[in-house]
């Protein structure tokens, strides 16, 4: 009876022995056909991998994909995909680099099986159109085509209306008391280059603002943090008062540069406001750090304050500290608001097609986004990733 | 024609800048054409030197008021520039140790960066220190409960404040946390705020500063807006 269960227990080993896997983690059965192709509409730096699912794809981590430059010796890790999956876009490649790709299969305790490869090495192709910008380009023209359809209107007479800004009225009211105070308005045009829009729209309200002071007779103080800026202003300035018919009281002096860096350029305008007192401070540019530090120091001489920028986080900061506070948009319709040029107030009437275009886009979405998850469809379910994975990206 | 220039230039670089983010081959020219404003703001730096040190010489001749700070900064640009250009204290560098001006001019060690971490460094950061002290006035203003709109903001921030504190999290750790009754907890009724009120608030601003920027770029490149460079 020993010999039996000594026998059994030593046949029992044997076959457990022969058994794949056991007392070693299994090689996993490779991914097989391995396909790759230039992605289409991009720019150069994608390739599109297609492979055979392997036979153990449901007890499988993922696939591991790797890739090579020619000229490199070893290839390199692109990315562990999940189970089931058979094509991935590896991206970020150089246009100018040819590629071998590898696929390998990765078992759950993390063994890989031999790799499938590419044999034929691959160059991205650069294409003239970037198709994965193409709703981004659609959404532009979109808009464009309405600013500019508005403007056309505009020129040929079409009455517009546009609702009141009072952050805009109060320029008058603040250059005014200024004037009859005998005390300077401040105008600063944020920290940034001309390079940036924020400044850009800044300046067109410097237009409108040195124009009023030339007329009342306003001193106006334009300390600036770029070189660039400070050379724009005073040509903004200098042509408003030439048109106020006041050339001989512009001060390009008045319009300066004082430092490239934040705060220092903080240090000095909060001394300047504290020795010269300005009775109105206009803030219209892109602002970081530096907003609520001029802000609560203009609140603490008594000034007239009124600002305007595009920086969402310094919103707040604008509204708690000034007396009016032009928020996003309104920052960018000052321009036409202020000239009441029929060209430029149709741009105001297109950007409100614009918000039409946003507003149906929205409810679209959302509609869709939950009729999607009650309904449990299909088809919506891939009209809104559509939407989002497509157009919106 | 001295406003045709400027605007042809302008056109030009911003429809180039547009065409090169849909048309890979184009790339390069927007690059050429961001390198070309590097050039023309580095141009610009002498520009706001020469400008700097008109207007504080002119301050300290006339003994305006705050002439004196006028001196400290063209003492502190005049030092830095001469410590900087002619790399004052600066050791050669051990690649080239046969030429005295191979090293880096702002090497540990060296004058300049002793100006900078010493003084500049320090001066910014209590600037911005200062930040801390407006953000406390200027919030004893705001959330002053003067009237409906004002105690909604004041019990909000209110809210929020007290869920980014240990303190304030303690105070509803008593509603469970699987119960229906846990988005009450003042740490759950923050994260709602932020993401749902605040988000949609933000957006619908950031929603129409696209549309501005669009509007006012468009308005720029066609040459509908000159304001900024002034009238014809």
């Amino acid at each position: 009876m020993r010999r039996f269960i000594t026998r059994a227990c030593l046949c029992l080993l044997c076959f457990l022995a022969s058994v794949p896997g056991w007392g070693q983690d299994a090689l996993p059965v490779p991914p097989t056909a391995l396909i790759a192709a230039d992605h289409p509409w991009d720019n150069g730096t994608q390739i599109d991998l297609e492979w055979t699912l392997s036979a153990d794809d449901a007890a499988l981590l993922g696939y591991l994909v790797r890739r090579r430059a020619v000229d490199e010796p070893d290839f390199t890790r692109v990315d562990l995909v999940a189970p089931g999956t058979g094509a991935f876009t590896v991206t970020e490649l150089n246009p100018s680099a040819s590629y071998l790709f590898e696929v390998a299969a990765v078992s759950q305790a993390n063994v890989e099986s031999e790799p499938a490869a590419t044999t034929t090495p691959l160059a991205p192709a650069m294409e003239w159109f970037d198709g994965t910008r193409l709703w981004f380009l659609v959404t532009l023209v979109m808009f464009s085509g309405a600013v500019a359809g508005f403007i056309v209107l505009a020129r040929r007479g079409t009455p517009l209306k546009v609702r009141k800004i009072p952050g805009l009225e109060a320029v008058d009211e603040a250059v005014g008391r200024a004037t009859e105070m005998g005390r300077s308005c401040l105008f600063v045009p944020g920290i940034q280059d001309m390079n940036d829009i924020q400044t850009i729209a800044g300046l067109t309200i410097l237009s409108r603002v040195a124009g009023t002071a030339a007329e009342y007779g306003a001193r106006i103080e334009v300390p600036t943090t770029r070189s660039l800026v400070m050379t724009a202003a005073r040509e903004t300035v200098e042509a408003s008062f030439l048109a106020a018919g006041r050339p001989d009281a512009f001060n390009p002096d008045a319009i300066y540069y004082v430092t490239d860096e934040q705060f220092g350029y903080v240090a000095y305008v909060q001394g300047m406001m504290v020795r010269d007192r300005p009775a109105a401070c206009f803030y219209m540019g892109a602002f970081f750090a530096e907003s609520l530090i001029l802000a609560e120091m203009g609140n603490s001489i008594g000034a007239i304050q009124v600002a305007g920028t595009a920086q969402p986080a310094q919103l707040p900061f604008f509204v708690a500290a000034c007396d009016y506070t032009l928020i996003g948009e309104e920052f960018f319709a000052a321009s036409a608001y202020l000239s009441g040029e029929p060209d430029q107030l149709g741009s105001l009437k297109g950007q409100d097609v614009g918000k039409l275009i946003v507003a149906a886009g929205i409810v679209t979405g959302a509609a869709g986004a939950t009729l999607a998850v009650l309904t449990g469809s299909p088809f919506i379910q891939s009209l809104v990733d559509f939407f989002t994975e497509r157009m919106l990206t | 024609m001295k406003r045709s220039i400027p605007l042809l230039i302008t056109a030009v670089g911003g429809f180039v800048l547009i065409a090169a983010y849909f048309i890979p081959f184009t790339q390069g020219w927007g690059e050429t054409v961001a390198v070309w404003f590097d050039v023309l703001a580095s141009i610009a730096f002498i520009l706001g030197g020469g400008n700097l040190l008109k207007i504080h010489l002119k301050k300290v001749s006339d003994r305006v008021s705050g002439w004196g700070y006028s001196l400290i900064v063209l003492g502190a640009f005049l030092i830095t520039i001469l410590v900087g250009l002619s790399k004052v204290g600066v050791p050669p560098s051990e690649q080239y140790p046969a030429f005295a001006w191979s090293g880096y001019y702002s090497d540990v060690g060296t004058p300049f960066w002793f100006f900078y971490e010493y003084a500049f460094q320090p001066l910014t950061a209590t600037m911005f220190a200062m930040l801390a002290f407006y953000i406390a006035s200027a919030a004893f203003r705001a959330f002053r409960a003067k009237n409906l709109e004002a105690s909604l903001l004041l019990g909000t921030a209110f809210i929020i404040l007290l869920g980014r504190t240990f303190a304030g999290v303690a105070l509803t750790s008593w509603i469970p946390e699987d119960s229906v009754f846990a988005g009450l907890r003042v740490e759950n009724l923050t994260v709602y705020i932020m993401s749902v009120f605040n988000t949609v608030g933000n957006r619908a601003i950031m929603i129409g500063i696209a549309l501005g920027i669009v509007s006012v770029s468009l308005k720029v490149l066609l040459g509908v807006d000159r304001s900024y460079m002034g009238k014809e």
